[in-house]
């Protein structure tokens, strides 16, 4: 009877994290949280903080994995819930899908020219420039 | 019996005469129209501009350029929906006819060169604070810039909003006197960050909640409020909602766009931060110290 008991929650517990997993708000989501962290890190160097090539090298990863994930987790299933999202998306879609591309194709190019703190100043907001582009469109916090 | 149905309609009447002797539009007094009447400074204008937001509503929709001021960027609200007028130089379409006094009555009165009330979607209700040189200088500025033809359809409300005469009602109720808040023992700093934020910045307009008449809470004043558009909601500018920033981030947030979790403002504020990015370095930093310090 216990054994089953367990059984049944570890089946649980996984369906449940199978399904987070599945839903594209929460992965989404995710992904700008970590977009965020990084980026917090990058601000601090651009106004003063010591570079570090490797941390600059990790939010341009985590810039990247997000651009490349993004456009799939913006079904029509996933309008309305915890999102910020606006409907602008889904009326604009080829717009919004182009905006992700021009952000891989600009990391893929920061990725190459950023090999020192001048490389990083001269290249980094350009690439930053692309959230507040798409925030501005597509995005009405609600908090 | 007759009496008193005599005495209804004469107060009635009255109170008719009044309320239509109440709402007539005014318009700046003779000390203010010969101080915007001087020469303006351009280049001093241009700042102006940028701490007033004008392309915000203004800029001519699908097109990047902010200078050109054509107006006609729906504003759909509650009430209807608001199309910003061209306030680009053009002679016919624009604000090139305009004296620098007609400009005055605009910002700091909210009334139109032809006299009539003008909807507070335009926030006189924050520019009204602007000195009168920052008044000259900007017109100044908007002199300077590329005349546009065309107009945007006219504003149309529904009933009862479309009355315009009920906008001077609407403004006895919620523009009081400016009078002289007492700033004494606080920094210049602080004193250049309560006018962008109140004057010409006009923050309250969209991080205030507002009344089923449109007009801004007053006791919450700046504690957040839902985008007139609809889209989402503009946070809290109280000290206390601001905990978490210190000064350097305010001034940032107002430069980059990016906040201290390292996101990057979205919405509508996306425009104004291109805007106060333009300013002075020491414009942001005051911002920052009238907020921090509680905005009173």
């Amino acid at each position: 009877m216990k054994r089953w008991l367990v059984v049944g929650l570890v089946t649980a517990v996984g369906l449940g994290a199978a399904l987070a997993d599945g839903d594209p708000i929460k992965q989404r989501r995710d992904l700008m949280k970590a977009n965020g962290d990084a980026t917090k890190t990058v601000v601090g160097m651009m106004k003063g903080a010591p570079f570090d090539l490797a941390a600059v090298k990790a939010a341009l990863k985590s810039y990247a994995e997000a651009a490349a994930k993004e456009p799939a987790l913006f079904p029509d299933s996933s309008k309305t819930g915890d999102t910020n999202a606006l409907p602008a998306i889904w009326e604009n879609k080829a717009d919004f899908e182009a905006r992700f591309k021009k952000l891989a194709n600009d990391v893929d190019a920061a990725s190459t020219a950023i090999v020192d703190e001048a490389s990083f100043k001269a290249t980094m907001p350009g690439v930053l420039k692309n959230c507040g582009g798409c925030h501005e469109q597509y995005r009405a916090k609600k908090t | 019996m007759r009496r008193w149905i005599g005495l209804f309609a004469l107060v009635l009447g009255a109170a008719a005469l009044a309320a239509w002797g109440l709402s007539a539009p005014r318009t700046v007094d003779a000390d203010t129209a010969a101080a915007v009447s001087a020469p303006g400074d351009a280049a001093a204008g241009k700042i102006v501009f940028y701490a007033g937001g004008c392309d915000s509503c203004h800029a001519s929709p699908g097109q990047p350029d902010p200078l050109r001021l054509a107006g006609g960027l729906a504003l759909k609200t509650a009430f209807g929906s608001f199309y910003p007028p061209n306030i680009s130089p053009d002679e016919k379409d624009g604000i090139g006819a305009w004296s620098a006094v007609d400009f005055a009555n605009a910002l700091l009165e909210g009334v139109s060169p032809s006299g009539t009330h003008l909807y507070p979607a335009f926030p006189y209700t924050s520019y009204r604070r602007m000195t009168p040189k920052d008044v000259r200088d900007l017109f100044a500025y908007m002199k300077t810039l590329p005349p546009v033809a065309g107009r945007p359809p006219p504003t149309s409300l529904a009933f009862p909003f479309d009355f315009r005469r009920g906008v001077g009602l609407w403004k006895l109720w919620y523009l009081g006197p400016l009078g002289n808040p007492n700033s004494s023992g606080k920094s210049d700093s602080w004193r250049l960050g309560r006018y962008l934020v109140e004057g010409p910045g006009h923050c309250a307009e969209c991080h205030s909640p507002r009344d089923i008449f449109g007009g801004i809470i007053a006791a919450k004043r700046l504690t957040g409020g839902p985008m007139p558009d609809g889209k989402g909601k503009a946070p809290s500018l109280m000290a206390s909602a601001l905990a978490d920033w210190s000064k350097a981030d305010i001034a940032e947030a107002l430069s980059s766009g990016f906040t201290p979790s390292g996101d990057s403002l979205g919405g509508a504020m996306a425009g104004v931060v291109r805007n106060t990015a333009q300013l002075p370095a020491f414009y942001r930093e005051a911002i920052a110290e009238y907020l921090k310090s509680g905005a009173q």
